[in-house]
């Protein structure tokens, strides 16, 4: 069991090109860790730099007691699952299973590596499928063998590459959970890197966001979504992403193009002498009036609707807005920076699937100021972050996962003795 | 794909028969002279009147035997060792291509191919002074050396081209796991470079297998001299019959092994051993 520390991971290439750019960050002993980020963020690369693929150009990077800067990916008793399997094509799935093993000579007797193969493959119900070759195997089984070979390693740590971008969406989502239970199963130290915040939300205990090779966040994923430390953050979490409206700073209004919000004197003091900012809501803090009536304090108003698409759970309604010039340069930059496709100035709302508004209707809708965010247009910083919320969060999550961590070992414990 | 209309059908087949006929007759006719008696060689017929192995037994028992047998070894020997040298070099040297980034790397291909397209008959005037001054004139290392350079080229640009398919995550995945380059090289790499390995080999060895310039000017006894080279040296049992029955029948069994060995290997080389590594 194993500590992953990093201390201003630098990454330069070759060509001069800086992937990643002083990352700093302490994984627990047991913890299931997510790098999350869009394309081009420096997460895969700090991932290959952890199993020792590429090079540290600056930076110190601690697993357990040891510094492993100039060790080969060997020596670091690590295992790795690769997006695209990298599975053996010429050897059966047993004997892909068996590679690591078989390459400690003499460590372990054919009978030991049969039996450390036939665990791993009932782990992860691969008994029926050890005499095929990889070629004759689906997408989820191949994913499978290439965790059965990092299980028989019995490593320090596991690390995940974009694991489950090949397989189609059903079989992502059972895999999802199969890789959650086989870590709460084992206990073992995981990175995971994936540009899909829904399985940075659901796996990790923490995530951490990178954008441009720099560290945006680590928090729990609740204190990323109620707690962003900044415009990045607020709208790399959260599908669909969320609002960000232009605000102007009136008195005691914050005028946007949608609804005027009361401001309060705790933000007030927080917005200091700015007279423009980016106000945030995320769609699911809408509601229809019509459905569920505003209390006292909320901020209403009526719009027309544009767009609706019904799912069943939820209806999301769009709504067109103009925007303000001064804000529409930051936005679009946060758009780009998120692999957006910098499309029309819309208002996404999620409203609960019985609401009747559908396309072309006027509706009100309300939502409660206090959850609306604040952010500063030109550093994008969350100006309404509460510290010592987060801080509770992160604490109540981290008590969480250690009692879950203990219930599934003291499970697998009462397996292993009845 | 739509089906092709009959029309185009028969223009396939028209197309196929004649390459067929253009690239086979050749060898048929070579065939059907090596079964004819030296005095029905002049007779106008395809085929021979009286079907006689009186040539190959000249060849592998009679009087062209001390010719012909030692040149087969000669010419099995000397591709075998040639082959082999050249295979085992260019692996490694592909191998360093495609992986690797090191200074020099286009040099080495560059000179590589210019090696390659360099004639062969405006270097072997030389090579036969500076062979008979260091003593490797009519030995089998005299050839091998020369073959080399001709194998070597098109086995690293065709084994590198290989190795750039084969997806460097597998050698990383190995790694991961525990092995030492040399372990992830050995047993990732390797097996699934085999069928490129084979194919190599196969052209290396018809390269060296075929070679009639070097063979002729750098030997002179049946100490070094390869079949192609011996054939010119065949004579009829008097001065008056042609030695084209036995030159035949010497042609066809050089033939013999190029053809055991492309049916030998045709599984590996088709082979898309691959096919899985990656999502597929």
């Amino acid at each position: 069991m194993t500590a992953i520390t990093l201390k201003d991971i630098v990454k330069r290439y070759g060509d001069g090109f800086l992937a990643v750019k002083g990352v700093s960050l302490d994984i627990a002993d047991g913890e299931f860790v997510i790098l999350v980020g869009p394309s081009g963020c420096g997460k895969s690369t700090l991932l290959r730099m952890i199993v020792g693929l590429e090079d540290i150009t600056s930076g110190e990077l601690r697993i357990g007691d040891e510094v492993v800067n100039d060790k080969a990916p060997r020596d670091r008793h690590l295992a790795m699952v690769f997006q695209n399997y990298a599975l053996y094509p010429h050897l059966t799935v047993f004997e892909n299973i068996a590679f690591p093993l078989r390459l400690q000579k003499g460590k372990f007797s054919e009978q030991e590596v049969r039996d450390k193969v036939e665990f791993a493959a009932k782990t992860l119900e691969l008994q029926d499928h050890l005499q095929r070759k990889p070629a004759n195997l689906s997408g989820g089984q191949r994913q499978r063998v290439a965790m059965g070979r990092a299980i028989v390693r019995e490593a320090n740590a596991f690390l995940f590459d974009e694991p489950l971008s090949n397989l189609d969406a059903k079989l992502r989502g059972q895999m999802r959970t199969e890789i959650a239970r086989m870590q709460r199963r084992l206990g073992t130290t995981t990175v995971y890197v994936t540009h899909d915040q829904t399985e940075a939300m659901t796996l990790g205990d923490r995530v951490a966001v990178l954008r441009k090779g720099e560290l945006q966040q680590v928090a729990s994923p609740r204190g990323l979504y109620e707690q962003p430390v900044n415009l990045f953050v607020a709208g790399f979490i959260g599908s669909p992403p969320m609002n960000f409206l232009p605000g102007v700073v009136e008195g005691s209004t914050l005028k946007t193009p949608i609804v005027d919000i009361p401001v309060s004197s705790d933000l007030a003091s927080r917005l200091g002498s700015r007279s423009l900012v980016i106000v945030g809501v995320r769609p699911e803090y809408f509601e229809d009036a019509s459905l569920v009536k505003a209390p006292k304090d909320s901020a209403q108003f009526d719009v027309n609707v544009d767009v609706t698409e019904w799912l069943g759970s939820d209806l999301y309604a769009y709504i067109p807005f103009e925007t303000n010039p001064d804000v529409a340069g930051k936005l679009e930059e946060l758009d780009r920076d998120l692999d957006g496709e910098g499309m029309r100035t819309q208002l996404v709302v999620a409203l609960n699937a019985e609401s009747r508004v559908r396309d072309g209707d006027s509706a009100s809708l309300w939502f409660d100021p206090s959850k609306a965010m604040v952010f500063d247009p030109e550093s994008g910083e969350n100006l309404t972050f509460d510290e010592t919320q987060a801080r509770e969060i992160d604490a109540q999550n981290e008590k969480d996962r250690k009692a879950s961590l203990e219930r599934a070992q003291a499970r697998e414990r009462s397996r292993a003795a009845g | 794909m739509r089906t092709m209309s009959t029309k185009l059908k028969v223009w396939w087949a028209v197309i196929t028969v004649l390459v067929l006929v253009y690239a086979l007759f050749p060898v048929l006719s070579i065939l059907a002279t090596s079964f004819k008696l030296p005095s029905e060689l002049d007779l106008g017929r395809f085929f021979p009147k009286t079907w006689t192995t009186t040539n190959y037994e000249q060849i592998l028992t009679g009087s062209a035997k001390d010719l012909f047998l030692p040149a087969l070894r000669n010419s099995i020997g000397i591709s075998l060792i040639a082959t082999f040298v050249a295979v085992v070099l260019a692996t490694l040297a592909a191998y360093a291509i495609a992986r690797l980034d090191f200074p020099g790397k286009r040099l080495v291909l560059t000179t590589a191919l210019g090696v390659s397209i360099f004639p062969v008959i405006s270097i072997v005037t030389p090579l036969f002074n500076l062979w008979r001054n260091i003593g490797l004139y009519d030995t089998w290392l005299g050839l091998i050396i020369p073959y080399l350079s001709l194998t070597l080229p098109i086995s690293i640009w065709t084994l590198a081209a290989f190795f750039r398919q084969i997806p460097w995550e597998l050698e990383q995945a190995a790694q991961v796991d525990g092995a030492t380059s040399w372990q992830a090289f050995r047993k990732a790499i390797v097996p699934l470079a085999a069928p490129g390995v084979f194919t190599t080999a196969l052209i290396a060895f018809f390269i060296a297998w075929n070679d009639f310039v070097y063979g002729i000017s750098l030997t002179s006894t049946s100490a070094a001299r390869p079949v192609p080279a011996a054939l010119a040296f065949f004579t009829g049992a008097s001065q008056f019959e042609e030695p084209t029955g036995a030159i035949s029948a010497a042609a066809v069994v050089v033939t013999i092994p190029v053809v055991i060995l492309v049916l030998l290997f045709q599984r590996q080389i088709v082979s898309g051993l691959t096919q899985g590594a990656v999502k597929g």
